[in-house]
């Protein structure tokens, strides 16, 4: 399951989804919304993807999962639009016979996603707002 | 001169001002289209990275665009 979606993430149907009765281990990644970000309140953040292409490049990632881990289910469903605090952003599963492989693949998915989809995020502080990593001199306070 | 529509994201929505913006451009290849974009919309070169995307995929400076493409333009992601 690859999910972009508007609403609250279901993390239990993530894990649900991921789960294999074949399975000795479950990895869940779940991403959340910080409160604070360069000394400042966060207020909310935006997201926004090019829902198709996510689609097309989540399913690349998962692909090579597959073939470096052995994958008995997985699934990652984000979200987009307005989200607050505490919110989950993102929630990533897989279930490998055995843990170690569901830690390393887990991660290895994650981190992907991070630097390969294309989703975007706004902070909006109290006095202004911000596109996480645009420019330079934001990268290096990421 | 070729005209390519062309769906903005993140970042580069703002800075062009909309969502789609039709391009004209003197050229067909995706070089030749960002090195308009950064001419009209001076911005756009202060970004980190200026990817764009065809028809879902990312795509090399070298690939040829035509008027059918969906083209997109990615500043640096950021999910998560």
């Amino acid at each position: 399951m690859i999910k972009i979606t508007e609403k609250p993430i279901d993390v239990q149907k993530v894990i649900d989804t991921a789960s294999s009765l074949g399975a000795g281990a479950v990895n869940v990644f779940i991403g959340t919304v910080r409160n604070n970000a360069h000394g400042k309140n966060v207020l909310w953040l935006e997201y926004e993807s090019h829902e198709t292409m996510a689609v097309s490049e989540i399913r690349k990632i998962i692909d090579e999962a597959s073939h470096r881990w052995p994958l008995l289910g997985w699934a990652v469903s984000h979200r987009i639009g307005t989200l607050k605090p505490g919110e989950t952003a993102v929630a990533v599963a897989v279930s490998t016979p055995h843990r170690s492989d569901s830690f390393d693949a887990c991660q290895f998915i994650i981190d992907s996603v991070k630097e390969k989809a294309p989703i975007w995020k706004k902070e909006v502080f109290e006095d202004g707002e911000e596109w996480i990593s645009a420019r330079p001199a934001m990268a290096m306070n990421v | 001169m070729n005209q390519f529509n062309v769906k903005a994201f993140g970042i580069t929505k703002d800075i062009l001002g909309a969502r789609e913006k039709t391009i004209d451009v003197n050229g067909q290849t995706v070089a030749a289209l960002r090195d308009t974009l950064m001419a009209q919309y001076p911005e756009l070169t202060g970004l980190r990275s200026l990817l764009i995307a065809v028809n879902d995929t990312y795509a090399d400076d070298s690939i040829i665009l035509t008027e059918r493409d969906e083209i997109a333009l990615i500043p640096p992601v950021s999910g998560g």
